[in-house]
């Protein structure tokens, strides 16, 4: 153990560094796959509970209820393994006698995809009860059409509202990618706990995988900052 | 006096009756249309009401009695033992996140960094990856821990689950209380101080209480979120709800299994935020109006 740590870290055969580099990769395009699934579901089930039809109501709130109420790791398993097991039923009801795999990063996909919706719908709600019932009014009177209101009116502002509440499930749906590493998925986790495994080194490696997912935190912790100072820039100064 | 004052009720009744408009019953509420978005929301929830039609006919095809006498009790034992990691952890937590809570709020730049780089990590990394740097990483450090008699602690899988939920809740926590505490206004603490007030005192029946009141929502989101995140040491071979699903299925390769499951953790939150709800109401029942 004390003939050095770096070699381990290292690249190249000896090391496990590009390994655990392609896994932080992998969790960030993990991430960064999930986000469009799920802003734009999240967006979809916010307009159904706002939204005067009872039914749509009423399918937005349970859509929240479950996907808030379940475990991610339980979604994740019901995902994966249900999806298999339906599809492969469904299949064999029309004859046809096939098991079905699923790819475990699109598995991840869209459970995570579910819990960010379910999440995001909440901050999207409560940013469309920050903007003045007057904007959509003007809008109207205008004879401006309600899907133009909606995208060059109310859509700029809900963003800026939105952004300080989406910027914390970014960061908290990057840490949730670690669960896909229970299915096979080769993220930073799964990483570390291989190189754990093989070099006995379990303190270093899963030290090592924390530091990771901080510095990829503080990173996008930045990020958003610059992002919400780029979204307030229409704004007057008081 | 004879003053040319005239009674209300005649000058009405004098007023021309073009001026007033008689009563009618209100009109008829327009035929609510088939709109677009009527349409859509009856077919999303004809969608919603099929897959739970479908999910109560799936529970009910498969249910067997010898499945519930087999892994029934299984799924009660998961059950506690998923709730007595979480009351302990957040118990723990919450004693630990009092003094986090006042090194963040102290000017004392050392105490403040010490606390904020704890917050930090256990905020900024994911909780999987902190229980298996407990259970993984100190266990491997068995003869050094030996030597200091701490091995009989993290050899087990329930203590390093316990350990690590425990400081990970209670760098959120600390956070909430912080938040708080900072909702009351100073005026309070100033007040008390011109009352002779020592400062503890002041802190504990002033600020505290008013403080707990703004932290009873967040609070209650912890404690959900720590339930749905326990599900993870299932991985660490704890026998939580989750744990026994998975064992559950690894016996039975019946994906009830895991429905099952997930209708006891829905039960479970359901049930603590209409609690909590409950709670909020009582406690906050002085400041309505």
């Amino acid at each position: 153990m004390e003939n050095g740590i770096l070699p381990l870290l290292g690249f190249g055969a000896e090391g496990w560094g590009d390994q655990l580099l392609w896994g932080a990769v992998l969790t960030v395009c993990l991430a960064l796959s999930t986000l469009p699934l799920g802003l734009t579901l999240g967006f979809l089930v916010s307009l159904g509970r706002r939204s005067e039809e009872r039914s749509l109501r009423f399918s937005a709130t349970l859509f929240t209820t479950i996907f808030r109420g379940l475990p991610e790791l339980l979604t994740l398993f019901l995902i994966y393994y249900g999806v298999q097991i339906g599809l492969s039923a469904a299949l064999k009801l029309m004859g046809i006698p096939a098991v079905v795999e699923i790819n475990a990063f699109v598995a991840g996909m869209v459970a995570l995809g579910l819990v960010f919706a379910a999440y995001a719908s909440e901050v999207f709600v409560s940013a469309f009860s920050g903007i003045a019932g007057g904007q959509s009014e003007a809008a109207r009177s205008l004879g401006i059409g309600r899907l133009t209101t909606m995208r060059r009116v109310i859509m700029p502002q809900l963003f800026r509202l939105a952004l300080p509440g989406l910027g914390n499930l970014w960061l908290i749906l990057l840490k949730d990618t670690a669960l896909v590493s229970v299915i096979g998925l080769s993220d930073i986790l799964r990483q570390s706990s291989i190189a754990a495994r093989v070099t006995q080194e379990a303190l270093l490696f899963y030290s090592v995988a924390c530091f990771i997912y901080l510095m990829l935190s503080l990173v996008f912790t930045l990020l958003i900052g610059r992002l919400e100072k780029r979204f307030d820039r229409g704004l007057v100064r008081s | 006096m004879s003053a040319p004052s005239v009674p209300t009720g005649e000058m009405t009744a004098g007023m021309p009756p073009a001026l007033s408009i008689e009563a009618r019953p209100a009109p008829a509420p327009a035929p609510r249309g088939w709109s677009i978005a009527r349409l859509g929301g009856y077919a999303v929830a004809a969608v919603w009401l099929g897959l739970l039609a479908l999910l109560v006919f799936y529970l009910v095809s498969v249910f067997s009695p010898e499945f519930m006498t087999r892994y029934g009790p299984r799924y009660l034992d998961g059950l506690w033992t998923t709730l007595l990691l979480v009351g302990i952890s957040v118990t723990i937590g919450g004693l630990l996140s009092l003094p986090l809570a006042l090194a963040r709020l102290s000017g004392n730049p050392i105490l403040n960094g010490a606390a904020l780089l704890y917050t930090t990590f256990f905020r900024g990394t994911p909780l999987i990856a902190q229980t298996f740097l407990v259970y993984y990483g100190l266990g491997a450090l068995n003869a050094e821990l030996k030597s200091i008699g701490l091995w009989w602690f993290f050899r087990e899988a329930w203590y390093c689950a316990i350990f690590a939920f425990s400081l990970h809740t209670a760098a959120y926590q600390a956070e909430i209380l912080r938040g708080a505490i900072r909702t009351v206004p100073s005026g309070q603490r100033e007040a008390a101080k011109t009352m002779g007030l020592s400062r503890w005192i002041t802190f504990r029946k002033i600020i505290l209480p008013q403080a707990l009141i703004v932290a009873l929502r967040p609070y209650g989101n912890e404690i959900v979120l720590m339930i749905k995140a326990s599900a993870i040491v299932a991985v660490i071979t704890v026998y939580d709800l989750m744990g026994q699903t998975r064992f559950v299925f690894s016996r039975s390769f019946d994906f009830q299994a895991y429905l099952w499951a997930a209708l006891l953790y829905l039960a479970i939150v359901e049930v603590l935020r209409r609690v909590w709800d409950v709670l909020e109401e009582r406690l906050t029942r002085h400041l309505k109006r």
